[in-house]
């Protein structure tokens, strides 16, 4: 399995390399599908270039990422380059790895299912084989390095792909249940960006699954844990709070990054649906719907916590997914995160309504991005409900993607619990309907 | 109905006294004010006894010895002070009374375009303590609206211009005072001022009501704080730039609301005196025009012992005759403001009109009517300039018709301009609404003299500058600045502020860029004409620069040999400031007419995606039963009434 993966790493680094080298490079740095007024290359550099100058670079509003990313491209801006493909490269490891431990643990629970006869008999063409599962980790990798998302996000050097380590890190450690790792790097991908603290469900509940812990609030067990999990997250993100204070000696980055995801100020254009609706939205409704959009991020989280209790790598996907399509700034390098996860649900393909659909929605939209960008800013042919139209088209084809997988998780699920091949009363062949 | 009837009379009577109450007033205070014209006339008839046909500087001195007399009476000025009404004799009596004095001059220059360029300036000083802690409630020639808004808002300096055109200063050469297309306002407060922000806001309203200007809209995103740019012109040396806002209103129309207001501040309004020829009709009527009131402290005397106030009244004009006189190239004051003089302002103690004849020294260019023997020579602008000078003092200028009616008939088209040191120039560069790129272009056309030029920039927040791109380059060189201050901007809250002091190489253009990203704004946060773009205040260019005086090292002309082995001079250097042009950028511009829609769609998106997770959450899996027929349902309900077990 090594000689493959160095392949695709090499394969990946290349590709990037030569993008990196060519004039292309400077041109996907401007645009606004790929870097967001927070992860821009362009807002990294003169945030370094305004503390040259003796300014906070948090006394503006052009930069917005936390302080250690400053403190950390402070010393690598020479190797930047080489840090977002090192970034990529790590964030692709560290998922391969993760499917591959996960793997192994579906199939042993599959394996103990089915010893103790707990399927269904007509449900055996559902059961995963180790062949199937075995290009799995593989694919992930593909899907993250070689994902067009990625390659362009990695080459605007978007900062997201950093959070993206991080995420991919955390996903990593969660899944090897190492409960401080997983804390700390959670602590990390939060403090860059305030949404990945809905993960913290997921984690949990995965790690109190893999330590035995019963999910049952009147266990004292599940308590502890998460009083021990939630200490160790606050503890880091308190450590990395007051480091960041420390770097800078003030505490103007609080408003200038949590501030400026959370409020939206900035109404630059991106795929997202912030930003044309909060530059119509009436002032005296602002503060109101600002609220609704934000809390919609966070409120799927306990209800699909509850649904999906039993399978927390599902929920992390869904988790990221949702963050990716309704937070404040989002880039194509969100979405090719959670598409890096697809793979791993390549069994649910049978189960899925609208996948052609929507792929080809996919498809067309990431096309027609750059067109209709042209055509509103450059040719001035069109105007701005042209991109607009595409934000939306585009956002409610990601929709029905996790929807989708969701609808075939949960069918999958009931499938294996009540056979596959279901008959109606009168023995006829049923159909499955939600109700 | 007769009641009504009845009071009509009454009306009319009441009417009556009332307009006999005010005619007899009127008459009051014009009989003063005579009194007062004929005190003041008194030395000028002294020194016309004196002698008329005397140079320049005896007539000079002259004059300065009449007002010495006219202070060593103060019999007179008590006298004078005793016709008064009684309540402002008592204010008067517990002060010492306050010096005060009025001036005005206008110059005109023919300019090598063929336009003509008059400045007017009205020198109000009066010796006084705005600050101290009584309030100074007598006001002579010292417009009181002014002085007040000085003491309530502790103002130690007060620039404001308002201007409609720009000046071309390759053509024209170097304004008198310069000041940038639009609204500028810049104000030094006195370090006694706690809430700087808060006294500066109402200063704007109250100043926006005073001139009927929009300066109402300066708030804190197009106020800046120069460290530099803008020193103090007056006396007192606070150089914190805490105390210090500087605003400008590129888009500010400049009209007739504008001059009306200001020439009340005039002490002899726009009645007699030179502002007679202030006509709205005509002076819009002209290629650029510019008004501006300056008040700061100097000095008294010598010692700077006692300072006093000075109001500063300004306004220029630029003509463009040439166009509007069918191709002849004749000027006179007539033609120009369709006025005029017949006097001077009574209460002026001096009334000059200049007329710039630097380039026309034997008469070979225009010909000057009436003729004047009155020269004057001062440098001005580092440049040596010889003016003729027309005393309106003096009766014997208007001559027997008792009107004066300068004319300048040119002779010959030709003649060449000295070009000015330093010449800037700004303009966007780029395409599509994303990005651009705003050059800065300076010039300096001196020959062998290099100097050093502060630059300031002050950027609109929805324009994002990038200071890491800025780049300085001069002769194909990159050109670092000696000093930069920059304060980026915030959202909403205050613009981007550039400071640098850039060394300007002899005889080269110095190019200045910055790239900037245009924001997408809210949509009420567009103009009415969002369309045509948002303007971006001139840059300031403040500079000392080598004189042309000292620049001239032709040996040809005629010198005491003593003056000219060193090139350094008294007046090696001048201080100039230079605007560039106003920006117009176009932002990207939302759909305005769609907030229902947009609103509409964006909630639907997400209510679809609320659903759809709602739907799977909620709902479990179930094996769908066949609903029945509706034929079927209809037979059950109506079995249903029969009392029959349905199908």
């Amino acid at each position: 399995m090594a000689a493959p993966l160095t392949l695709l790493l090499i394969v990946a680094v290349t590709i990037r390399a030569a993008l990196f080298r060519s004039s292309l490079a400077e041109l996907i740095a401007e645009r606004v599908e790929v870097v967001s007024p927070i992860t821009a290359w362009k807002r990294v550099v003169e945030g370094l270039a305004l503390l040259d100058l003796g300014v906070s670079p948090y006394s503006g509003d052009v930069f917005h990422e936390t302080p250690l990313i400053i403190y950390l491209f402070h010393f690598l801006v020479d190797y930047a380059e080489i840090t977002f493909m090192l970034a990529d490269v790590i964030t692709a490891v560290a998922l391969y790895m993760a499917v591959k431990e996960y793997n192994k643990q579906v199939f042993r629970k599959q394996k103990f299912a089915l010893e103790a006869d707990r399927y269904p008999l007509d449900c055996l063409e559902l059961i995963r084989s180790p062949k199937e599962m075995y290009y799995v980790p593989l694919k992930v990798a593909m899907f993250y390095l070689l994902n067009p998302f990625t390659i362009l996000s990695c080459v605007a050097k978007s900062t997201c792909g950093l959070n993206n380590t991080v995420i991919g890190l955390f996903v990593f450690s969660t899944i090897k249940g190492n409960v401080l790792l997983s804390a700390i790097f959670l602590c990390l991908a939060t403090y860059q960006s305030i949404y990945p603290l809905t993960l913290c469900a997921p984690a949990m509940l995965y790690l109190m699954q893999r330590q035995y812990i019963p999910v049952n609030i009147r266990r004292a067990s599940f308590w502890w844990f998460i009083v021990q999990y939630l200490f160790m997250y606050l503890g880091s993100l308190f450590v990395l709070i007051c480091l960041s204070f420390f770097l800078l000696g003030s505490w103007d980055y609080m408003p200038s990054v949590y501030g400026f995801i959370l409020s939206v100020p900035d109404l630059t254009p991106n795929i997202g649906l912030f930003w044309y609706f909060f530059a119509e939205m009436f002032e005296h409704f602002r503060l109101f719907f600002l609220c609704v959009f934000q809390i919609n991020v966070f409120f799927y989280t306990i209800p699909l916590s509850i649904k999906l209790k039993e399978h927390p790598v599902f929920l992390i996907f869904m988790q990221l997914a949702v963050i990716s399509i309704f937070k404040s700034y989002p880039t194509v390098g969100d979405i090719a995160l959670y598409m890096a996860f697809l793979p791993v649900w390549s069994h649910l393909h049978r189960f899925l309504r609208n996948i052609f659909l929507v792929s080809c929605v996919l498809l067309a939209c990431s096309a027609l991005f750059p067109v209709l960008w042209h055509l509103w800013i450059y040719a001035g042919s069109a105007n701005s409900n042209f991109y607009y139209a595409i934000t939306l088209l585009f956002n409610v084809a990601q929709i029905l993607l996790v929807s989708d997988y969701f609808y075939a998780f949960l069918r999958r699920e009931h499938h294996l619990t009540y056979g596959l091949y279901l008959k109606r009363k009168d023995g006829s062949e049923a159909t499955l309907v939600l109700k | 109905m007769a009641a009504h009837r009845c009071s009509r009379p009454v009306w009319l009577f009441i009417l009556c006294s009332l307009s006999v109450f005010v005619i007899a007033g009127s008459h009051d205070t014009t009989v003063t004010h005579e009194q007062r014209a004929g005190v003041v006339d008194d030395p000028q008839t002294a020194a016309e006894t004196a002698g008329q046909t005397a140079e320049q500087t005896a007539a000079e001195e002259r004059q300065w010895e009449a007002t010495e007399v006219r202070e060593a009476t103060p019999d007179d000025a008590a006298a004078e002070k005793q016709d008064t009404p009684a309540p402002e004799t008592v204010v008067l009596q517990s002060f010492p009374q306050p010096k005060d004095d009025f001036q005005e001059e206008l110059v005109v220059r023919p300019l090598h375009s063929g336009d003509i360029y008059a400045s007017f300036q009205f020198r109000t000083q009066w010796e006084t303590d705005f600050m101290r802690g009584n309030k100074v409630s007598h006001y002579r020639l010292f417009p009181k609206s002014l002085g007040q808004v000085i003491s309530k808002f502790s103002v130690r300096e007060l620039h404001i211009s308002f201007t409609q055109g720009y000046w071309r200063t390759m053509q024209w050469g170097q304004p008198f005072l310069p000041s940038p297309p639009g609204a500028e306002l810049w104000v030094w407060f006195q370090d006694s001022v706690t809430d700087v922000d808060a006294t500066w806001k109402e200063l704007t309203n109250v100043l926006s009501g005073i001139f009927c200007a929009s300066l109402n809209f300066i708030d804190s995103t197009n106020t800046v704080q120069p460290s530099a740019s803008f020193k103090p012109l007056g006396t007192g040396n606070v150089t914190d730039h805490r105390f210090l806002r500087y605003a400008t209103l590129p888009r500010e129309i400049v009209c007739t609301e504008n001059l009306t207001p200001w020439k009340k501040l005039l002490p002899c309004g726009s009645k007699t005196g030179l502002a007679v020829l202030l006509k709205s009709e005509k002076l819009f009527h002209s290629s650029f025009h510019s008004q501006a009131v300056h008040i700061r402290p100097v000095c008294q005397d010598w010692q700077c012992k006692t300072t006093s106030w000075e109001l500063r009244q300004t306004l220029n004009v630029v003509f463009d005759l040439h166009n509007s006189g069918q191709g002849k190239r004749e000027w006179s004051l007539f033609k120009m403001f369709s006025r005029t003089l017949t006097e001077a302002c009574p209460l002026a103690s001096s009334s000059k009109i200049y007329i710039d004849i630097t380039d026309n020294p034997e008469g070979e260019q225009f010909e000057l009517s009436p003729a004047t023997s009155l020269l004057s020579q001062a440098v001005v602008l580092g440049d040596r300039r010889t003016f003729s000078v027309y005393d309106l003092t003096q009766p014997a200028t208007f001559g027997s018709v008792r009107s004066l009616n300068l004319l300048i008939r040119w002779k010959s088209n030709e003649g060449h301009m000295l070009r000015p040191l330093l010449h800037a120039e700004r303009y966007v560069a780029g395409y599509g609404l994303q990005t651009g790129e705003i050059h800065t272009l300076m010039y300096n056309y001196h020959p062998y003299r290099s100097f050093p030029v502060l630059l300031l920039d002050t950027v609109p927040w929805y324009l994002r500058l990038y200071i890491h791109t800025l780049t300085v380059t001069s002769k194909g060189k990159d050109n670092q600045p000696s000093y930069i201050h920059y304060q980026p901007s915030k959202d909403r809250v205050r613009p981007h502020l550039l400071e640098m002091l850039v060394q300007l190489p002899p005889n080269s253009v110095t190019e200045v860029t910055v790239q900037f990203e245009r924001a997408l704004l809210k949509w009420t946060e567009y103009t009415p004409d969002p369309n045509h773009g948002f303007y971006v205040g001139s840059s300031v260019i403040s500079a000392l620069v080598p004189s042309i005086v000292a620049m001239d090292t032709n040996n040809t002309r005629e010198r005491p040999l003593f003056s000219s082995f060193f090139p350094c001079k008294e007046e090696s250097s001048y201080f100039v400031r230079v605007y560039t042009e106003p920006l117009l950028v176009n932002l990207p511009t939302p759909d305005f007419s769609m907030p229902y829609n947009v609103i509409c769609l964006t909630c639907t998106v997400v209510a679809v995606g609320y659903g759809s997770l709602y739907n799977l959450l909620t709902r479990s899996f179930q094996i769908e039963e066949p609903s029945p027929g509706l034929a079927k349902r209809i037979a059950n309900v109506i079995r249903k009434m029969r009392g029959v077990p349905p199908l």
